[in-house]
C-alpha cells in the first residue's frame, strides 16, 4: 500500500442514508476472482439503465461530479455485508475518501487496509456538506482534519493504528508476521488451557 | 477480578496481545471458515509472498454462494450461471488442495451454506472465535462463540497468521423479557428488535441477546436471531451456551468426545456473563409485545406487525424506499399481489424453517402464477427432509424443491427474480435488488412466506384459515 497523507478534490455527493454494499457492487459481480476492473461496476444499478447507458439521474453521472474523488454520503454507509469488493470498486473507480456521520464497521475497516479514507464526522457538519456538492477540501490525514475553501476546518478521528497504516503504507500482514513468535508462544502456553477444548482439527 | 460478560470472557482468553492506543489487539482464532466468493485474491496474496497456511486444520471450507441449486445434468454437468462462477468455485478446490484444507466440496455430505456446516458439524462451540469473510458469521454466536464477518484482506490475515488485528467492541445486552405469543417465531422477534433499534443501533458493538424468551428457544431459533445482528449493524450477537446448546452439540461429528466432552462442559459452563457486568448499552424488549412481522422497505429496519397498515414516509429517504416497493404509507401489506416466495438462507433453511413450511403446504397448492423456491441449508438438512417427506409436500404442491446453498437469498448463482417482481424471502436483507435488479423482497418467516405462496398474496396468519378454507 502507497503511503497516504492527503487527499484533495471537490466532492460529490450521494444523499441517501443505508446505503448497503449491494448498492455499492451488486452480488452478481463478485464471482469475480481477481480484484482489478471493479470500478466499472460500482453502483451499477444506480448507474447504469437496463440498456446500460448512463442514468442522467445518477448524482455521481453528472458532469459537476465526474473526476471528484471524495464521496460524501448519507448515513450509515456501507452497510450490509463484508464483501471487500465494494472500497476496491470504489477505489477503481477514482474514489480516494469517502465521508459520513456513520460507516459501517466491516466496511469502515476493510476500506482502510485498502487505502480507502473511511470518515466520520459529526452530524452538523455532515449536514452541511451534504447540502453542498462539489465543495473543495483538503483532508489531512495526519492532521485529522478536513479544510474547507473558506478556510474552516472540520476534525475527525481516525483510530491511531489506522492512521499510522495510512501515513507509512504500512502493510498490516507484515506487522502480524512479525508477531509470530508472540504468536506461537500463545499457542503454547494455551494447550495447558481448559478453555483450549475446542477441537478445530 | 470485576465481573465480565461473555464477550469479555472470550475476548480476553483469545488475546495474544493486548491492545494499546498504538495498536489494536492480536486475537487468535479457533475457527476460520471460508468460501469461494471471498477467498481467492486472499490465496492469491499467500501465493505472492509465499506465505503458507499457518493452521490448515482450523479452517474449515464450502461451496454456497456461488454453486447452482438445480441437480447436474444426466451427464452430471454443473449448471453454474457463468463461466466465472465455475472458475471462482474450481478455484477454490485447488487452492484447498493446495493448501491442505478441508473443503465440504460437491461430494461431501456436509457441504452447504457456510453458516449452517459450521454448527451442523458441530465445528462451530461455545467459547470460540470464529471468523469467515462473511457479515453473516455471527450466527455462530448462537453457541456462546464470538463470531464476525472479516474482509479478503482479513481473511488472507487468518490464514497466514491464524490471527487478526481487533479493536474490542462495544457490548450491548438486548433482553428479551416474558415469553413470545404462540405462533411468533424467532424471525418475528429479530426483525421486530432491528426495527425498534435501527440498522445503524448495533454499529461497532457485539450484541448478547438474553432473557427468558431468549432461552427459551431452541438451537434452530437462536442461530436465527444472532444470524441477523448485521442487520442492526453490529459486529457480533451471541448467547450464552446452556443445556440446550450442549444438548444440541452432543455427539456431532466434531464435538469432544468421552472425556474432553466433560471438561469443555466444565470450560463452557463459566462462559456466561457474570452477574453485574458492564455492557455499554443496554436495551429491554417485551416478547409479549412482538407480533408476526414482516419487513416493507428496502432495509431490515423497516418492518411492521403484519396486521398493520405501513408507516407513511417520514422523510425522502423512506418516500425512495416506498417508491422502489410500490408501496403507500398507510397501506395494509395483507392482501398484495405475490410473484415468488423463496424458503432458504443462512437465516432460516434449517429442518424446522423447512417444517414450518411443509405444516402449510402439505395438501395445498402453490398459487398460480407464483413462484416457490425450497432450498436446504445443507445437503444433510436436504436428506434429513427428505427422509421425512417434506420435498414430497413441496413438490405435490408444486413448489421447486432445490439442492442446498445460498441461491436467492443473494441471486449470485443466477436463482433470481425478475425486475419488479415481489418475493416474499426467508432471508436477511431486502436492500433494493439483492434477489435481482428490481426485484422487491418483503422479509418474512418461512410460515408467513409458505402461506403466502399458496394464497398467492401476502397473508397474516390469523386469517389464514379462512382464506385458503
Ligand atoms: S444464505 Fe445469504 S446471507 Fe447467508 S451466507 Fe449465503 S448469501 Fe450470505
Amino acid at each position: 500500500m502507497k503511503p497516504l497523507n492527503q487527499v484533495q478534490s471537490r466532492t460529490a455527493v450521494l444523499p441517501f442514508e443505508n446505503i448497503d454494499t449491494d448498492r455499492i457492487i451488486p452480488a452478481r459481480f463478485l464471482t469475480t476472482t481477481g480484484r482489478a476492473g471493479l470500478g466499472r461496476h460500482a453502483f451499477n444499478d444506480w448507474r447504469y439503465l437496463a440498456d446500460g447507458t448512463d442514468n442522467p439521474d445518477f448524482p455521481l453521472n453528472k458532469d459537476a461530479a465526474r473526476g471528484c474523488r471524495i464521496l460524501v454520503a448519507g448515513r450509515n454507509f456501507g452497510c450490509g455485508s463484508s464483501r471487500e469488493h465494494a472500497p476496491w470498486a470504489l477505489l477503481d473507480y477514482g474514489i480516494e475518501a469517502v465521508i459520513s456521520s456513520e460507516i459501517a464497521d466491516i466496511f469502515r475497516s476493510n476500506a482502510l487496509k485498502n487505502g480507502l479514507l473511511a470518515i466520520v464526522i459529526d452530524a452538523d457538519a455532515h449536514r452541511d456538506l451534504l447540502a453542498n456538492p462539489g465543495s473543495e477540501l483538503v483532508i489531512d490525514i495526519a492532521e485529522g482534519s478536513i479544510s474547507k475553501a473558506d478556510g474552516s476546518k472540520i476534525e475527525f478521528s481516525l483510530d491511531r493504528f489506522a492512521r499510522h497504516c495510512l501515513l507509512n503504507g504500512v502493510d498490516q500482514l507484515g506487522f502480524l508476521l512479525d508477531a509470530e513468535a508472540e504468536i506461537s508462544a500463545w499457542e503454547s502456553r494455551r494447550a495447558a488451557d481448559p478453555w483450549a477444548m475446542e477441537r478445530a482439527a | 477480578m470485576s465481573p465480565r460478560t461473555i464477550i469479555d470472557k472470550i475476548w480476553d482468553a483469545h488475546q495474544v496481545r493486548a491492545e494499546s492506543s498504538e495498536t489494536p489487539a492480536i486475537l487468535f482464532v479457533d475457527l476460520h471458515l471460508i468460501h469461494e466468493v471471498t477467498t481467492p485474491q486472499a490465496f492469491s496474496e499467500l501465493r505472492a509472498r509465499r506465505l503458507r497456511v499457518r493452521r490448515p486444520e482450523r479452517v474449515l471450507a464450502t461451496l454456497d454462494h456461488s454453486t447452482p441449486t438445480l441437480p447436474a445434468t444426466a451427464d452430471g454437468q454443473r449448471r453454474y450461471v457463468s463461466a466465472e462462477a465455475r472458475q471462482q468455485v474450481d478455484q477454490l478446490e485447488a487452492n484447498c488442495a493446495e493448501f491442505g484444507i478441508e473443503l465440504h466440496g460437491w461430494n461431501s455430505e456436509h457441504r452447504g451454506i457456510v453458516h449452517v456446516i459450521g454448527p451442523e458439524l458441530g465445528a462451530t462451540q461455545p467459547g470460540m472465535t470464529i471468523v469467515c469473510g462473511d457479515s453473516h458469521t455471527a450466527t455462530h454466536g448462537a453457541f456462546g462463540a464470538l463470531a464476525f464477518g472479516i474482509g479478503t484482506t482479513e481473511v488472507g490475515h487468518v490464514l497466514a497468521t491464524q490471527c487478526l488485528l481487533q479493536r474490542k467492541p462495544k457490548s450491548m445486552a438486548i433482553h428479551v423479557d416474558g415469553a413470545l405469543r404462540p405462533g411468533v417465531s424467532a424471525k418475528d422477534l429479530i426483525l421486530h428488535i432491528i426495527g425498534r433499534i435501527g440498522v445503524g443501533g448495533g454499529t461497532g458493538h457485539v450484541i448478547e441477546y438474553r432473557g427468558e424468551a431468549i432461552e427459551a428457544l431452541s438451537m434452530d431459533e437462536r442461530m436465527t436471531v444472532c444470524n441477523m445482528s448485521i442487520e442492526a449493524g453490529a459486529r457480533a450477537g451471541l448467547i450464552a451456551p446452556d443445556q440446550v446448546t450442549f444438548d444440541w452439540l452432543h455427539g456431532r461429528p466434531r464435538a469432544p468426545r468421552g472425556a474432553d466432552w466433560q471438561r469443555a462442559l466444565d470450560a463452557w459452563h463459566s462462559l456466561a456473563s457474570d452477574a453485574g457486568a458492564h455492557y455499554d448499552r443496554e436495551v429491554h424488549v417485551d416478547a409479549s409485545a412482538v407480533g408476526t412481522t414482516i419487513s416493507y422497505g428496502t432495509h431490515p429496519g423497516m418492518v411492521t406487525p403484519i396486521a398493520a397498515a405501513i408507516p407513511t414516509a417520514r422523510d425522502a429517504q423512506e418516500a425512495k424506499a416506498l417508491a422502489y416497493m410500490q408501496f403507500d404509507g398507510g397501506q395494509t401489506l395483507s392482501g398484495q399481489k405475490v410473484d415468488a416466495v423463496f424458503v432458504g438462507s443462512c437465516t432460516n433453511s434449517r429442518l424446522s424453517d423447512l417444517r414450518e413450511a411443509a405444516a402449510v403446504m402439505r395438501g395445498r397448492k402453490v398459487a398460480t402464477g407464483v413462484r416457490a423456491l425450497i432450498v436446504p441449508g445443507s445437503v444433510q438438512i436436504k436428506r434429513e427432509a427428505e427422509a421425512e417427506g417434506l420435498d414430497a409436500i413441496f413438490r405435490a404442491a408444486g413448489a421447486e424443491w432445490r439442492e442446498a446453498g445460498c441461491s436467492m437469498c443473494i441471486g449470485m448463482n443466477g436463482d433470481i427474480a425478475r425486475p419488479g417482481q415481489l418475493v416474499v424471502s426467508t432471508s436477511n436483507r431486502n436492500f433494493e435488488g439483492r434477489q435481482g435488479p428490481g426485484v422487491r423482497t418483503v422479509l418474512a418467516s418461512p410460515r408467513v412466506a409458505a402461506m403466502a405462496a399458496v394464497a398467492g398474496v401476502i397473508t397474516d396468519p390469523d386469517t389464514f384459515q379462512e382464506r385458503a378454507a
